[in-house]
């Protein structure tokens, strides 16, 4: 199912003057859950950056049906809410739009629990590395090096590998996306949202505020994490990993651009040492010799 | 009328099943566990069709429940003491977003140290959540009034959350005679289900998210404190059908047990109300003492009026409580006083804390205690100790 | 209905829900229409949907400055620079 942009719906899910910072990636990423999926949608969101992004109620700027929910509940809720709709025999989309907290650390047990279960669920993490909504805390998704208001000097951990974590529970759908590459996330979610049982969608989302650059510069950033192989787009069908186009060409080392490229554009490694550098080099060079292992 | 003998956790169980629930979502915890394995049981052998979601915590437990109940259908499930507080956030958000859902609550003490055995303390700790909160003092009524609850959170005058609850071994492992409703006088008592507001595909609804107006934010909690107080007229209205339809009257929000005569009353929730019910009759034959007992089946809605009504022209009242707040006292002490005050009745009260961690209380000791209770008021016409600690016989 | 007069938690979408964002501006994207190859990406990747595409005019996007926040993210992946950003007064 190739998408050409001038085909994609123009119908706005987000609506203009919500919000949401100036060049937000979540905003963006909610725009393209709208043209993947319409009004089949029906959204769980925890608490996040999206929580805010609505607004002030009783108007919300956004226009899915949107079930808030408590930080750690999230997928629970939504096997819930997807239960009862198969009950009731009515078409729905349900989808957890959570971020990294939501996903990776407070929401983990509920995430894995769903995914076990194989609940049917799209999980879309919208990953900007850090409690952004917060105040720009450390999460476990922060890459190593990182600068963050409770990691001044750096995070001392690596991120959490949390696509191979959800490849593990060999549900029947994951998949890696990135606001840089809209028709690449948009595809996905759409060949997701026909398969029964739980998809996670891991997709990255460069903050301009968290990771301080330009506003300008959220797609320039988002891109140049692919081009650099810092982020990998693959899916994997019912455990076969594929990569995706728009990464296939950094399976090849030599392609990819210097990895200090897309971290000096970014104030959060404004502190970055040769000894962090080389180490997270190694890491992308690990993430691609594990995934081009796994892959077919 | 079918009668089984059936434990307290089986009876809850027939309970959601004849109320046709269409998703069961729950995480083990003794002493719940039976029921929810009777649960299971039930959906996979068809005798209740309903989804059921095996989550891994009590958190998603309710969260499950709470989803399902967003999207139009009759969710239900059970939990005790630590597995109640993993999901006090929940009991929370379900009741603020106005979802009518049915969970029993098996009450178990809270450790450290662990401890499986009875007491009120994980209920009584749910008190400002918004959710309705009913007491069970035997098997029949746990199951009667797991049903009726459907009816009563489900009615557009409430539109709240419901606990019914039983103690743990006590009610939820002892076998007791039970009647099973005809499904259908069941299925004419419990009208289709309604709710405030159903989350679909292509209706954008949105739930929860910031309020411009903090003081629209607080009209939310009058909004559900109004409810509660509404409840109080369904839940009466609801126990006069139910003797319609089955049979069987409970009296409403509370009953009161030999009262008309009575001078001196005794007041509690949950099973041991059974052997209050023995002591009096105790007190009465043995002793000739004019003692009523004054059964709360609701604590939430609080039932203000009948406990005026009740013990307005009493001599005294010994109100026993299961659990504690510390320095201060038992949750129904409390909230009974603050009953009487504020309708100007001033009669001795006592606070008998009791039956804590699971310590077992006989009617024999329930009777001690309104002995020396009584011969102290009637000879001092006051209480010296306003609240004891009680530990009962050997 | 009793249920009509509860007091919900309840919104609805509404345009606008932050007020005209458009005041946030430091800086406003320019549209220079002889420029333009209508490659859609300005649309696609605008976070506040404040590009309309006009398929049939020559004047191929509109920008509703009421609300667009002047992040300059249409400016950077405009492949002409048909875009440009420019400081607000």
């Amino acid at each position: 199912m190739p998408v050409s942009i001038k085909d994609l719906p123009k119908e706005k899910f987000v609506l203009p003057g919500d919000a949401a910072c100036p060049g937000c990636p979540e905003n963006m990423g909610l725009r393209f859950v709208g043209m993947a999926l319409g009004n089949r949608a029906v959204l769980v969101i925890p608490a996040g950056c999206t929580s805010v992004i609505q607004g002030l109620a009783p108007g919300s700027g956004l226009k899915f049906p949107i079930l808030n929910v408590p930080f750690a509940s999230s997928d629970s809720v939504a096997a819930g809410l997807s239960s009862a709709k198969k009950v009731l025999g009515e078409d729905a989309v349900v989808v957890v739009w959570a971020g990294d907290g939501g996903t990776a650390d407070i929401g983990f047990a509920t995430l894995s629990g769903a995914a076990e279960r194989n609940d049917d669920v799209i999980h879309i993490c919208v990953d900007n590395e850090a409690y952004m909504n917060t105040g720009i805390q450390r999460s476990s998704q922060t890459p190593l090096g990182a600068w963050t208001t409770t990691t001044w000097s750096g995070k001392k951990e690596r991120k959490k590998d949390l696509p191979l974590i959800m490849l593990m529970h060999r549900v029947p759908y994951v998949a890696t996306a990135s606001v840089a590459y809209p028709i690449d996330f948009i595809e996905k979610l759409r060949k997701a949202s026909t398969i029964r049982g739980f998809k996670y969608i891991h997709l990255h989302a460069p903050c301009p505020v968290g990771w301080r650059f330009d506003p300008a510069y959220t797609v320039a950033v988002a891109r140049l994490a692919v081009e650099t192989g810092m982020w990998i787009l693959f899916e994997a069908e019912n455990g076969r990993v594929s990569i995706s186009p728009p990464s296939k060409p950094y399976a090849d080392k030599s392609r990819r651009k210097p990895v200090r490229e897309y971290l000096s554009m970014q104030g959060r490694f404004r502190n970055l040492t040769e000894e962090v550098l080389r180490e997270l080099e190694k890491q992308a060079d690990e993430n691609w010799s594990l995934l081009l292992k796994l892959s077919t | 009328m079918v009668l089984k003998t059936l434990t307290g956790n089986y009876a809850v169980a027939t309970a959601a099943k004849l109320a046709r629930v269409k998703v069961v979502s729950a995480y083990p915890i003794t002493p719940q566990t039976t029921m929810v394995e009777k649960l299971s049981e039930m959906i996979e052998s068809g005798e209740l069709e309903a989804e059921m979601i095996r989550v891994e915590s009590e958190h998603s437990a309710l969260a499950a429940v709470y989803g399902a109940a967003s999207g139009g259908v009759r969710a239900f499930t059970a939990t005790s003491s630590h597995g109640l507080l993993y999901m006090h956030e929940m009991l929370w958000w379900v009741a603020g977003s106005r979802i009518p859902v049915v969970m029993a609550v098996v009450t178990r003490t809270i450790g450290p140290p662990w401890n499986i055995w009875t007491d009120h303390s994980d209920v009584m700790d749910q008190r400002d959540t918004g959710w309705l909160i009913a007491f069970a003092e035997n098997n029949q009524e746990a199951l009667d009034e797991t049903v009726k609850l459907f009816r009563i959170t489900e009615d557009e005058r409430v539109f709240l959350p419901g606990i019914i609850t039983l103690d743990a071994f006590i009610l939820s492992h002892t076998t007791e005679p039970v009647d099973i409703p005809d499904q259908n006088l069941v299925d004419a008592f419990l009208p289709p289900r309604k709710q405030p507001y159903v989350f679909k595909a292509g209706d954008p609804l949105i739930m929860g998210n910031i309020p411009r107006d903090l003081k629209w934010n607080m009209m939310m909690r009058e909004d559900i404190h109004k409810a509660m107080e509404r409840a109080k007229k369904v839940i009466e209205e609801a126990d006069s059908l139910w003797e319609k339809l089955i049979g069987r009257k409970y009296g409403g929000l509370t009953e009161c047990y030999r009262c008309e005569d009575a001078k001196h009353f005794m007041v509690g929730v949950g099973a041991w109300v059974g052997d209050m019910r023995e002591a009096v009759d105790y007190l009465r034959d043995k002793f000739s003492l004019r003692v009523g007992l004054i059964k709360i089946r609701y604590f939430r809605p609080f039932p203000k009026e009948d406990v005026i009504k009740w013990l307005n022209n009493a001599s005294s009242v010994v109100v026993f409580d299961r659990s504690v707040s510390p320095s201060v006292g038992g949750p129904l002490y409390v909230e009974i006083l603050a009953s009487l005050a504020s309708a100007g009745v001033r009669i001795p009260v006592k606070g008998v804390i009791a039956g804590l961690a699971g310590v077992d209380v006989t009617h024999e000791d329930l009777a001690s205690v309104m002995l020396t209770s009584v011969s102290e008021v009637e000879e001092l016409g006051t209480f010296k100790q306003n609240t004891l600690w009680f530990y009962g016989g050997e | 209905m009793l249920s009509d007069e509860l007091v919900l938690p309840l919104a609805k979408p509404v345009m606008g829900v932050s007020g005209k964002t458009g005041t946030w501006r430091l800086q406003r994207p320019i549209f220079d229409s002889s420029k333009c190859i209508k490659c859609r990406l300005c649309w696609l990747y605008c976070p506040d949907s404040t590009i309309d595409i006009n398929e049939e005019s020559t004047n191929f996007i509109t920008i509703n400055y009421d609300y667009c926040k002047g992040c300059g993210i249409c400016s950077n992946v405009c492949p002409t620079k048909a875009i440009t950003m420019s400081p607000e007064e």
